[in-house]
């Protein structure tokens, strides 16, 4: 999985800092991402764990920070490299946003046509292969109202994909979701990572992000404090804060919820 | 004068103003939307100084009463910027800009009630804000408008009746000029009204309809 450092990054994200509300939210955090890297980041509730995604993609403009997509640095305040730079960063968010008068294929076709200029029946082709690929064909011509939560999420990941992303940024994507809907989501997210798909995600699921993360990076009050490769961190008998946070969090749920379908 | 005879003769006199009427009020609600809908657009994501603009606008048409605002206009500001228009002309712009300020919070409001995300999931995409708000935020706010629209057109529909004081021909004006040399007051003022009725009845329910055409698949619209 890793790959020497003298290749040039996919993306890399630099000192980034935000303010909110006259709170510095996000305090000098790094992360660069090489090709098939999986980085997991945790923390506790309330740590700059979203804000620091919707920096990356400039959801929310960092105040403080430089972003690299490749070998471009990408000016955010140019509306033009702004949307090159969110079309290659694809996000997956929390309570999915799908947009609701759109049904699945019509969801993931708009982007494709208003963004990438393809014509309509190429698009909704594209979308068609792309809802296969989550295993949702025969839910095409349904509108958000009508599918389950996990069918939702998994739409929302066609819809990213078929932007051919450089990188996806994945926000709690199974927190919004019934426990027994969140094998589905994660099989897909576990069948990307090992196809090699870049990815950043935020997740609570700490056997899954054990599991597929090539690096954790656990944050708290804004700053990222530890990280490393899961088994560094989260080995028994290893003393981190990352390990901490996770015995709590074991803890708490008492490893009823989270189990990923094999 | 037999009170029947009364009505069947002024009957078509008063039909034709029927006819000015649904004129008046489709020509100002076109108006109203054409203005409103990008009004609202700019309240809610234009920089400051545009939304404040147009919350100045709002804040005079909706401040006035109509019947001011008719004589204003076609006493007053239209000659003096040279527009020269006819009683109809002008009562449907009058009435169309007023409807435009109330129409405008009518599709904010609607605006305003879609989750955020919506937006943020269409920026994530790579599409402009523009995009964005064509292709996501209107089709679902218009669809939430709707009510609010039905509303606004029963208003307008009632309030073309102030055209009158103009000396347009609709309905009311054409009505008060055959009761006032008939005399026969009552019976006219009813048939009026029933008119008024069932235009009001007509289009609520035509927009009733739009409603459910439009209605997004597994949303029930019955509020239970
Ligand atoms: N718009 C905002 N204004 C002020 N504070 C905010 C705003 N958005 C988030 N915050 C604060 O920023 C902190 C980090 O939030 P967030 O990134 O959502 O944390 P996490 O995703 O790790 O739970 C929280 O304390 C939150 O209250
Ligand atoms: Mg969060």
């Amino acid at each position: 999985m890793h790959t020497p450092a003298s290749e040039t990054p996919i993306l890399r994200a630099e000192h980034f800092s935000k303010y909110l509300g006259g709170r510095k939210i996000l305090d000098d955090c790094s992360i660069c991402m090489h090709p098939g890297d999986v980085k997991v980041l945790i923390g506790p509730s309330g740590a700059g764990k979203s804000t620091f995604l919707q920096c990356i993609n400039c959801l929310l403009e960092p105040d403080e920070g430089e972003i690299w997509l490749g070998e471009k640095q990408i000016n955010v305040k140019n509306s033009k490299e702004l949307c090159y730079l969110r079309q290659h960063v694809g996000m997956i968010f929390q309570d999915f946003n799908l947009f609701d008068h759109l049904c699945a294929q019509d969801n993931v076709a708009l982007a494709l046509r208003k963004v990438r200029g393809m014509s309509k029946q190429d698009a909704l082709k594209r979308a068609k292969e792309e809802l296969a690929r989550v295993g949702l064909a025969d839910r095409a011509s349904l509108f958000p109202a009508q599918l389950s939560g996990g069918q939702k999420q998994r739409v929302a990941i066609a819809r990213a994909l078929a932007m051919d992303p450089t990188v996806l940024l994945l926000d709690e994507p199974t927190s919004a979701l019934d426990p027994e809907l969140v094998g589905e989501v994660l099989t897909v997210i576990r069948d990307l990572a090992s196809h090699g798909m870049p990815m950043i995600m935020v997740t609570h699921q700490m056997e899954f992000a054990r599991a597929v993360a090539t690096e954790i990076l656990f944050m708290e009050q804004g700053q990222v404090i530890e990280h490393g490769a899961p088994d560094d961190l989260l080995a028994p008998g290893t003393i981190s804060r990352t390990q901490d946070f996770c015995t709590r969090l074991c803890d708490l749920c008492s490893g009823d919820t989270g189990r990923i379908e094999e | 004068m037999n009170v029947f005879s009364a009505i069947i003769e002024a009957l078509p006199y008063i039909l034709e103003g029927t006819l000015v009427t649904i004129l008046l009020v489709v020509g100002a609600l076109s108006l109203g939307f054409c203005i409103g809908v990008p009004m609202a657009v700019g309240q809610v994501y234009a920089p400051m100084p545009i939304a404040r603009l147009i919350s100045l606008y709002v804040w005079f048409f909706r401040g006035v009463p109509v019947l001011l605002l008719l004589f204003l206009f076609y006493y007053g500001i239209f000659g003096l910027i040279g527009l020269e228009v006819s009683t109809i002309g002008a009562s449907c712009l009058v009435l169309g800009m007023t409807s435009a300020a109330y129409q405008s919070q009518i599709f904010r409001g609607a605006i305003l009630s879609l989750p955020a995300g919506q937006l943020k999931a269409g920026r994530a995409l790579g599409m402009r804000d523009g995009q964005s708000i064509i292709h996501i935020i209107l089709p679902q706010a218009l669809r939430l408008s709707i009510p609010g629209w039905s509303n606004e057109y029963s208003i307008l529909l009632k309030d073309s009746a102030m055209c009158f004081a103009l000396g347009t021909p609709e309905i009311m004006a054409r009505t008060h000029f055959v009761a006032s040399r008939t005399y026969e007051h009552l019976p006219l003022y009813i048939t009026a009204g029933l008119i008024y009725f069932a235009i009001t009845f007509a289009g609520v329910s035509m927009l009733r309809r739009l409603e459910r055409k439009v209605r997004i698949p597994g949303y029930n619209t019955s509020g239970m």
